[in-house]
């Protein structure tokens, strides 16, 4: 069993993305989803809201140059709402977001995010309405998120965020790759297996 | 009832299943079925691959294909490279690892949530993972069942487990009778509606009382399948005597005296009349009329007698301004009378021999809108078979229905069923995304079988009780 990648401290500038309930087929459209490779889907995040039919761009912060090479995104709440794709925190990721900050995320979503290596943390409203506008004030605002010390920290300023305490010990000990994890068990799954009586059959 | 230990039936599932506490803190779950299909999955499998690892327990996994399949030209290779491309994938996976795979040539083929209840592989007492929010559905049966993602699609795949995190459990019990003409659909969009599109974050979601306990099992199931839209990962309903007759002489479910060592089992897995909930909530049965979406998720829902709620009445005001910017619609408008231009009854929410029978006791004699492009989608290839048996594929084409093959169609429109500009459908779907049936500007309506039925027929969104 070995931890590969310890997830402990994420550093860059920020981009928001405004809006609560933003659901994952606004993060990435279904027809994406029949690319038999995640390999593409850095192109996708928020495709319809970035491009119109004909394919040109719109208003969004993903095409705004000034948020270029942003690898911490600011969302509101419930974000990640809606379908279990992988493929929503894959486009994030592969865009080059490394850690999402949040009001709250959708179960589904933040357990994609923490099987990836992205961390995602909670803020009060009062706290990203700041963030983000800060972000917005000035692209170029550095922020470093420290997993260890649960903090944000921004200039002269730091905020302390929420992250329950299962992901972030996946992070920061690299078992969000949890499959060697996992595998260790491999002879206490088949005990756990052998008890349950439907796996073989309620055979008296 | 179960004997008193104060513990819900998902205490008693997750402790049953579960393996180990991780080193994160994290529990060890033991999951007793996957189900697979076509999306979701390819990079799961390569992703084994590369870490060179076997399936661990090749038998409790089982695939079929539903969201690309077309639902009219089912012809391989199929028109669409991609879909094509994702079938064979699926096909080598299943081989290779030797999994079982239902694909279009076999009669179990179906969406994977009708497929895994009507061929018996869902139980009570079960964990159950695949690869797809509406994984809920199961818990209809007192499964313990939730969507995931691809890296725990290998998870699973690898060693039969997942490293997940216990959740609170919230009663949800709804008093009294439903009125006629009410269905499961505006049950669980009401809930929905009251609860919010996040308020189920971090619960399970125990849906009981007299309305449930009377529903049969296809009405359970939609009430399940969309406890993911009011953000519980988990939804689920005690299992007792309509569970057992549905689950009798199905293919998966044993026979004989180990039926009754199973019916045993399930009971004593069901909640305890003692059990300690982290929250309970009451509704009214009564009080709930048909129900139906006029925004872009599906907690933003009205009674079909209500106008379009104000912004300034929401709980988020922005978010509702966003919903009529898509839907250009008023608020303080009724909401009957809305036109609209597609009709879909399908998805795994609503593609189940009652909700069909519901749709064509509404279409039978009557005539689709002139205009009006209307869709009945079984939700596998033995509700098509059972359904054509009591003729109700006739009662749908006579009444201007196309009757298409099973799949998911246009709930996700990864297929060739789509919406096409800006076009208003009527669906029995559990969506109402932007963009979610395949047209960015599309607008989906969200409502029962009946309901999509009295629409298509009429043209506009009608009180089905007005229209029986």
């Amino acid at each position: 069993m070995s931890a590969d990648v310890k997830i402990v401290k994420v550093s860059g500038t920020g981009i928001a993305v405004r809006g609560n309930d933003i659901d994952t087929d606004r993060i990435i459209p279904a027809r994406y989803l029949k690319e038999i490779t995640f390999a593409r889907m850095g192109e996708y995040p928020f495709y319809d809201e970035r491009f119109d039919a004909e394919g040109k761009p719109k208003t969004h912060p993903f095409n705004d140059h000034k948020y270029r090479g942003a690898s911490i995104l600011f969302v509101n709440k419930n974000f990640g709402c809606g379908s279990s794709r992988e493929h929503a925190p894959q486009a994030l990721f592969r865009f080059g977001i490394h850690a999402i900050v949040g009001e709250s995320f959708a179960a589904i979503f933040a357990g994609n995010c923490v099987m990836m290596g992205i961390p995602t943390v909670t803020v009060t409203s009062a706290e990203i309405e700041e963030l983000m506008k800060l972000v917005e004030l000035d692209p170029q605002n550095r922020f470093a998120m420290d997993l260890d010390a649960k903090t944000l920290s921004y200039g002269e300023r730091q905020v302390r965020f929420d992250i329950p305490d299962t992901y972030r010990n996946a992070l920061i000990t690299g078992f969000w790759d949890s499959t060697s994890m996992l595998l260790s068990n491999l002879n206490k799954v088949k005990k756990i297996a052998a008890g349950l009586p439907y796996m073989t059959g309620f055979r008296g | 009832m179960a004997k008193s230990s104060g513990r819900t039936l998902y205490d008693k599932v997750w402790e049953s299943h579960t393996v180990d506490v991780l080193p994160t803190g994290q529990t060890q779950l033991f999951i007793g079925l996957h189900l697979i299909h076509e999306i979701t999955t390819a990079p799961a499998f390569d992703m084994l691959r590369e870490k060179n690892l076997p399936v661990g327990f090749p038998e409790r996994t089982f695939a079929t294909l539903d969201h690309v399949v077309p639902t009219d030209m089912r012809a391989r290779p199929f028109l669409d490279s991609q879909a094509e491309d994702l079938t064979q994938a699926l096909e080598k996976n299943t081989s290779q690892f030797g999994i079982q795979f239902y694909g279009l040539d076999s009669d179990r083929q179906g969406i994977v949530h009708v497929i895994g209840p009507q061929l018996g592989l869902t139980q009570p007492g079960m964990t159950l993972a695949c690869g797809d929010s509406h994984t809920s559905t199961h818990g209809a049966f007192g499964t313990l069942a939730f969507g995931i993602g691809t890296s725990q699609v290998r998870d699973v795949l690898a060693t039969q487990t997942l490293a997940m995190d216990k959740l609170k459990v919230r009663r949800i019990n709804i008093r009294g009778a439903l009125p006629e003409g009410v269905y499961a659909k505006d049950v669980i969009l009401s809930i929905i509606r009251r609860l919010g599109v996040g308020g189920g974050k971090g619960f399970a979601y125990e849906y009981c009382g007299p309305v449930v306990e009377k529903m049969n099992m296809e009405e359970r199931m939609t009430i399940c399948n969309m406890s993911i839209e009011g953000g519980a990962l988990v939804g689920y309903v005690n299992p007792d005597a309509t569970t057992f007759e549905f689950l009798k002489g199905r293919e998966f479910v044993p026979k004989g005296k180990d039926f009754d060592r199973a019916v045993a089992y399930w009971s004593s897995i069901a909640s305890d009349s003692d059990a300690r909930y982290d929250d309970v909530v009451d509704m009214e049965g009564s009080e709930i009329e048909p129900t139906v979406t006029w925004g872009i998720n599906p907690g933003q829902a009205v009674g079909i007698s209500e106008k379009l709620p104000y912004p300034e009445q929401c709980s988020d005001p922005e978010g509702a301004k966003r919903a009529y910017e898509h839907m250009g619609w008023k608020a303080g408008t009724p909401v009957l009378g809305m036109p609209i231009n597609v009709a879909f009854i399908g998805s795994c929410t609503n593609s189940r021999l009652s909700d069909l029978r519901a749709a064509a006791k509404i279409a039978k004699g009557r005539r689709v809108h002139p205009g009006i492009r209307a869709l009945v989608v079984p939700g596998s290839a033995a509700i098509k078979a059972l359904a054509e048996k009591e003729g109700l594929d006739r009662i749908f084409t006579e009444a201007g229905f196309q009757w298409r093959e099973a799949g998911c169609s246009m709930c996700l429109a990864m297929n060739p069923d789509k919406l096409a500009g800006k076009e208003i459908c009527a669906s029995t779907s559990n969506r109402n995304f932007i963009g979610r049936q395949g047209s960015p500007g599309g607008r989906t309506i969200l409502m029962s079988p009946a309901m999509v039925a009295a629409a298509a027929v009429n043209g506009k969104i009608v009180d089905v009780r007005e229209h029986a």
